[in-house]
């Protein structure tokens, strides 16, 4: 039973994540890389996480990817264009990347049957407790670091889509609506023209 | 099968046929004449007494109607629409305890919840964020530019006040110590519904989860004013239908998460209910006198409020619902910490 539902799930991963990488579609592949993490959500499951298995569809599916689509949305791209390489040094690097990935993980599975087998993972180690108190013990600071990571990015971003630019289309909010809105504008450097 | 097995498919199927085959079309005659109550008007009453029959009619209408697929549809995309709403929404109560566990002549216990695990209401939370593909979906899918502005609209929107509900749904969470809502409900049998102590949280999950459901005044994706029916412009028959028991499905569900997390679910304050077929019956009553409550202030609150603007929506989410949600969490990790809660 648990493998056949593993066959079911890892062939449906590996089938759509190829999906995901070749559809031109930019939507439909978004919507492949959902049903890619579900599935993985799954094999979470099998392999006894069921915390890591929620949180993947809370964060990945339930979030990340819904803004990926509202992006692709609101941008309207029907279809890919100019998906491929077009500069030939980035084919080249793309192969670079992807073989040192692919040793990376034959590393990995190396070592996993070689002798020295990495640690397994026990289900007391993935209960919700343990994983909390290893996360706010052991791993404290990087956890913060990532959280820091993650504000940078986002005050970047907030920057990045305040700067004027020309041709910008003035949101609707500028006149309808009372000062606060005006006065946000002008202090992120203004569009409110 | 095992009796475990069979336990779990039972408890299942109660709930959808509790939530389907029962709630759905009393909240259809209910919706309906409520409206007709606040708006002064008769309503429905053409159809048994008092229009008592009139979802049976609903129902033969949609399944008579042709079934239309737009020309310019994505036909895939858009036939996933109505499916992916349906099938989260019936998959999000199974973390929701409905009533003291059964023990068994045999001595076997059988808790009254159909997934009985540490991750409780973390699924709900995840499986519930699912049902914003529908949407997604059926707006992209139908090649409408009303529908894909209701589809945008929704994506934004769902993300916005999933954070302040999950915030909201934490800081229960904190002084109780598990994701399990089956502890949720023993704390306050013992503390008294969290209701009373934590009323800014409570009115940040209740304001959210008008948002959640697409519920008036956050029905901002259909908009019939502005969108003509934004999302599931170009549904009809029971493609439709799935969308609003979908609707009604996930009221529900939502209505038992709050009764659940804020209202002592299944338990009366006082009333020790016993681990029999009894006690699981009044249980369960209990909880659905608590739910169908919640349903009739849903009905109450859209024929009520207006409509919010869509930035307005956006500020309430971000500047309002999420600080007092942080705020919320904050105070309660403090009094946690402190012993005091």
């Amino acid at each position: 039973m648990e493998v056949a539902i593993f066959v079911l799930f890892a062939a449906l991963s590996v089938g759509f994540a190829i999906v995901v990488v070749a559809h031109p579609h930019p939507v439909k592949s978004t919507m492949s890389m959902v049903v890619v993490l579900f599935c993985l959500a799954v094999l979470f499951v099998l392999l006894g996480a069921p915390f890591v298995a929620a949180l993947q569809v809370l964060v990945y599916t339930g979030a990340i990817l819904v803004l990926f689509l509202f992006v692709l949305m609101l941008l309207n791209i029907g279809r890919e264009r100019a998906a491929h390489a077009t500069q030939p040094a980035q084919r080249w690097v793309a192969l670079i990347g992807a073989a040192f990935f692919a040793g990376f993980l034959g590393m990995l599975l190396w070592r996993t049957h070689g002798p020295d087998t990495l640690d397994a993972l026990t289900p007391d180690y993935l209960s919700i407790h343990r994983l909390s108190w290893e996360l706010f013990t052991t791993w404290l600071l990087p956890f913060e670091l990532v959280g820091l990571l993650l504000l940078v990015a986002v005050v970047a971003a907030y920057a990045m889509a305040r700067a004027p630019q020309p041709g910008e289309m003035t949101p609707p909010q500028a006149g309808a609506l009372p000062a606060a809105a005006a006065a946000e504008g002008a202090e992120g450097g203004g569009d409110a023209a | 099968m095992s009796v475990e097995l069979l336990a779990t498919l039972a408890k299942y199927f109660a709930w959808v046929i509790a939530l389907l085959g029962l709630l759905a079309p009393v909240m259809v005659w209910v919706e309906r004449r409520g409206m007709a109550l606040i708006q002064d008007r008769r309503g429905p009453n053409r159809v048994g007494p008092f229009g008592l029959i009139q979802p049976l009619a609903d129902v033969l209408k949609f399944i008579f109607k042709e079934e239309i697929v737009p020309t310019a549809a994505d036909r895939t995309i858009y036939l996933l629409g109505p499916i992916l709403a349906l099938v989260p929404a019936l998959t999000t109560f199974v973390v929701i305890p409905m009533a003291p566990d059964l023990v068994l002549k045999s001595g076997l216990r059988i808790p009254m919840v159909v997934v009985d695990g540490d991750v409780g209401v973390l699924l709900f939370l995840s499986l519930s964020s699912l049902g914003v593909y529908s949407l997604v979906c059926s707006g992209y899918g139908s090649n409408n530019k009303y529908s894909q502005l209701g589809a945008i609209r929704a994506s934004a929107q769902l993300i916005s006040y999933e954070l302040a509900l999950g915030m909201a749904i934490l800081a229960v969470l904190l002084p109780v110590g598990s994701f399990k809502l089956a502890d949720v409900v023993a704390y306050q049998q013992q503390h008294g519904w969290n209701v009373l102590l934590q009323l800014p949280g409570f009115l940040v999950f209740l304001v959210a989860s008008f948002a959640e459901t697409n519920r008036l005044p956050f029905d901002l994706p259909e908009a019939e004013s502005e969108l003509v029916s934004g999302y599931n412009t170009e549904y009809g028959s029971m493609k439709w239908a799935l969308f609003y028991s979908a609707e009604y499905v996930n009221m529900a569900s939502l209505g038992a998460l709050m009764s659940t997390l804020y209202f002592g679910g299944w338990s009366l304050p006082g009333v020790t209910l016993p681990n029999s077929w009894l006690g699981v019956l009044a249980g369960g009553a209990i909880l659905g006198a608590k739910v169908l409550f919640w349903m009739a202030f849903f009905v109450w609150v859209r024929f009520t409020f207006p409509r919010f603007r869509y930035d307005q929506l956006m500020r309430l989410g971000w500047k309002v619902l999420l600080p007092i949600a942080l705020l919320t969490l904050l105070g309660v990790a403090i009094l946690v910490v402190a012993k005091v809660y």
